[in-house]
Order: structure tokens, then C-alpha cells, then sequence
């Protein structure tokens, strides 16, 4: 058994997070609460230390890069929003990210989302792979079709186009049952975890 | 069908608790994508190119992450192979503190010679396309306060360049953003630990080799575990902490097998009568 209070505490908060499986109650009530407040006085912290200390006070004061105060003025623009007469000053720290953002991601997204996936569902089929996957990927390569003609609804799905479709749904379910299944076992997996620290750190029962 | 869903919760309880004190050792095979990246790093030469482990998760997902972010380190110390160590988030930098002190001292790992510890930076985006100009102006020093200039392991590594591999171990959407943002611009090959969740999304990315190797949830971190071992990578008593938890996973699996059947039959009883 541990001799360490922390090791205590965290056993001690751990119990009162798995007691709401059996209902609320205070104990739960006070695990949550704390874990909220820890969890944004650490960010706090971090931020202060690693972004606002060494980014912004150190080069305005100690270095007196003053340039720096720009981007910190767009910066403090955001909380603009919380005074209704200024309110407005939030569009440009909005517009300076989104224009950014959209600029760096757009072109790189459309590689590595689109072309590349496409690139990936042509190349599939090619002579001189092994039967197996051959036939793996021509199975995967009309999943990719019939999933996308369910997606297509300027046809109605009646007749071929609706045979099509069907298959396509059952490819999809097909994806969710695998999906389920994998979170299944991350779920578990988060729980064993928890025991592992019960059962070895706190009361030492485990190797 | 109206089953006090508490009774449910304790058989669950039962199958994980008692695998975890009286363990069987089911067997367990490796998968190829994680073969996939346990050879790749495992031909990275030692004292080169650095491999970079992005640590994405913080407690939260600690349980499927922390073991294989750990197993990786202990590879690459043993290999010799330079470590960086980043964080892109504030709550992820308590991870790489947790992974580094159960790790280095079994190796005799030291920080500035055979691993960097990077500190948190804001802006995530920026912070992955700016470690492709200059790792040393993006951060400046590390963790420790130490500066990267004085840092001998950061001699020779100046961006991606010098990057062999980029690890991303994470519980979100950041691995898309590595091989979106990184791996299209500066050609680095990226390799992915993730939680089970979010696994079965990343195998069309394995086909079109925007990934060299995944390792998917705990049984991903225990088979790679498992591979550190059988190489010969690890101290003896080294404890596997993925891998001791495989047979809870396949006892509640099964369990949760004969309860869908259950309850499948059951819905089809009812249907059949309400007819």
C-alpha cells in the first residue's frame, strides 16, 4: 500500500468520480469541480510562464522591441467582447486567424486530404499485387463508390442507382460497427488504466 | 431489456479487475503497421537524424497513450537515436515530464545530449510550419531554461531537415494536421500513436503513405511493448504496463460480445410478440 498522501488524494478522487455510476451525489459533484478548477489555474500558469513572459513582457520590457506591441494589441482586441461599445474591435484578431489560417491550410489540405486519397483509391488496383490484396482493395475501391453515389442526390436512388446506394449504406454501417468497436476498446482501455493505478500504485496488490 | 444497467457496470468491473490480479497471458500478435514503425525507427542510425515524438494527449487518454509514447522513448534510447520532445498544448507538457522520468534514467538519457524536452509555445499551426525553418529560433531554449545553441544534440539539427521521423501520439485530429501541414511541405515521414477511437480513421492514410506505421490504442502501445522486448531493448523487470492490460481488454470484449447477443435476441423476442 502506498505512503504517499498524493497517491492517497488521487485514489480518494478517483473513487468519487466512480461513485456517480452509481448515482450523483457531493463526492462526484466535488471531483468534477476540482478537476475543472485545477485544470484551468495549470493552464494559467503555462501560459503566463511559456507565452505571456517570454513573448510578450521580456522583448517589450527587457528588450525593448516595441514592435512586439502590435500583435499584442491585436491580441487584446479579443476581449473587446466583453464591452458591448467596442464589441466590434474582435473582427480583426478573427479576420487576421481566419485569413492565416485558411491561406497556410487551404492548398496543403487539398494535398493531403483530397489529391492524395484520391491518389491512394486509383493506384489500389494495379497488376502485380499479392491475390489478397488485390482483392482487399478492389473490395475497399467499390466501397469508396458506392458510399460516394449515397452521397449523390441529384439522382434519385431508384433502379441500378438505388441498388448502388444500398450497398454503399452497408459499407457505411460496416464502418460504424468497426468505429463502435474501437471505442469500445478505448473506453475500456481508460478504465484499466484507472485500475492499474488503484490496484498497483495505491493499494500495491498488482506488480 | 429493462436491466439495472448498475449490474452491467459490475460485470465489467469483475472482468477487468480480476485479468489485472490473477493475469492468464493470452497470446498476442503484432500487426503490420506496427511492425511498419517499429522497423522504421529501428533503422534510423544512432547519433543522426533526430526522431521527433510530438506528445498530443494529456491525462485524459494517458492510460492507451503514456505506455506507447514510453515504449518509443525506451526504443530510440537504446538505439542511441536524438530525441525531441514536443508539446503543442499546455496540458501535454506535464506527459513528456511523466514519460521522460520513467524512462531515462533506465538508459542513463541526458537532457541536451540525447533528447531535448522543447517548451510549450503557442500557436500550433505556426509552431509546426516555424520548426521547419529554425528549431532554435521557434523555441529559443528548452524546458529547462537551458538555450538550444549550448545544447550539444542541437549542434547538427537546425529544422525537418534533420527530422528522420515525426511521431505523433495523440488523442485528436493532430496527426492529420503533421501529415497535412508538415509531411506535404517538407517531405518528413510521420508516424502515428492514437487512441482506439480515433485508429480506425487513420488506416486510408496507411494506404496512401501519409503514415509510415501506427500504433492503435493499448493494443497498439502492448505489441510495440512486446516487439522493445523480444529485441532485446529493455532492462529485465521492465514492466508493461499496455501489455498487463490485454487480458482485461479481451475478457470485457467478450462480455461485451454475449450482451449484444443477448440483447439482440431479446429485442427480436419482443418484436415478434408485440406482433
Amino acid at each position: 500500500m502506498s505512503s504517499n498522501p498524493w497517491v492517497w488524494f488521487a485514489a480518494f478522487l478517483t473513487l468519487c468520480t466512480f461513485s456517480f455510476l452509481w448515482r450523483d451525489n457531493p463526492f462526484y459533484k466535488f471531483a468534477e469541480h476540482l478537476f475543472v478548477g485545477v485544470s484551468v489555474g495549470y493552464t494559467i500558469s503555462i501560459l503566463y510562464h511559456n507565452s505571456f513572459m517570454p513573448r510578450v513582457w521580456e522583448p517589450i520590457v527587457t528588450n525593448h522591441q516595441y514592435y512586439v506591441l502590435l500583435p499584442t494589441l491585436l491580441g487584446l482586441f479579443a476581449f473587446a467582447i466583453f464591452f458591448k461599445k467596442i464589441s466590434w474591435l474582435i473582427r480583426y484578431p478573427i479576420a487576421f486567424i481566419m485569413g492565416s489560417t485558411c491561406g497556410i491550410s487551404i492548398p496543403r489540405s487539398f494535398e493531403g486530404y483530397i489529391f492524395k486519397h484520391m491518389q491512394g483509391t486509383i493506384t489500389a488496383v494495379s497488376p502485380g499485387l499479392p491475390p489478397f490484396l488485390l482483392i482487399s482493395n478492389i473490395i475497399m475501391v467499390i466501397g469508396v463508390i458506392t458510399t460516394l453515389l449515397y452521397f449523390y442526390f441529384s439522382l434519385e436512388h431508384k433502379g441500378v442507382m438505388g441498388k448502388v446506394a444500398n450497398v454503399g449504406i452497408w459499407y457505411i454501417m460496416l464502418a460504424f460497427g468497426a468505429s463502435f468497436g474501437y471505442t469500445v476498446m478505448a473506453r475500456v482501455s481508460l478504465l484499466i488504466g484507472r485500475l492499474q493505478f488503484l490496484l498497483h500504485d495505491w493499494l500495491g496488490v498488482i506488480k | 431489456m429493462n436491466i439495472d444497467r448498475r449490474w452491467i457496470y459490475l460485470l465489467v468491473g469483475i472482468c477487468v479487475i480480476i485479468p489485472l490480479i490473477r493475469p492468464i497471458g493470452l497470446p498476442t500478435f503484432t500487426t503490420p503497421y506496427t511492425q511498419a514503425l517499429f522497423d522504421y525507427i529501428d533503422k534510423i542510425p544512432s547519433d543522426g537524424p533526430a526522431v521527433l515524438i510530438s506528445f498530443d494527449f494529456d491525462p485524459s487518454t494517458a492510460p492507451e497513450l503514456l505506455p506507447m509514447a514510453q515504449a518509443i522513448l525506451r526504443h530510440c534510447f537504446f538505439k542511441d537515436i536524438n530525441v525531441l520532445c514536443l508539446g503543442l498544448y499546455p496540458t501535454y507538457i506535464g506527459m513528456i515530464d511523466m514519460a521522460l522520468s520513467n524512462v531515462k534514467d533506465d538508459y542513463g538519457a541526458k537532457s541536451g545530449e540525447d533528447f531535448v524536452f522543447l517548451p510549450y509555445v503557442p500557436g500550433v499551426t505556426a509552431v509546426m510550419l516555424s520548426i521547419g525553418e529554425d528549431i532554435k529560433r521557434t523555441f529559443g531554449r528548452d524546458y529547462y531554461g537551458v538555450s538550444l545553441d549550448s545544447l550539444p544534440m542541437m549542434r547538427h539539427i537546425r529544422n525537418y531537415d534533420d527530422v528522420a521521423l515525426v511521431v505523433s501520439i495523440s488523442a485528436s485530429a493532430l496527426p492529420q494536421s503533421w501529415a497535412v501541414l508538415v509531411g506535404t511541405s517538407y517531405h518528413v515521414k510521420i508516424g502515428v500513436g492514437t487512441t482506439a477511437v480515433s485508429a480506425a480513421e487513420y488506416y486510408s492514410w496507411l494506404q496512401t503513405g501519409q503514415f509510415v506505421g501506427m500504433l492503435g490504442g493499448l493494443k497498439g502501445a502492448a505489441e510495440y511493448e512486446d516487439l522493445i522486448e523480444a529485441s532485446g531493448y529493455t532492462k529485465k523487470g521492465t514492466r508493461k504496463i499496455a501489455a498487463m492490460g490485454m487480458d482485461a481488454q479481451s475478457f470485457v470484449h467478450i462480455l461485451m460480445i454475449v450482451l449484444i447477443i443477448i440483447g439482440n435476441i431479446a429485442y427480436f423476442n419482443l418484436s415478434k410478440k408485440t406482433r
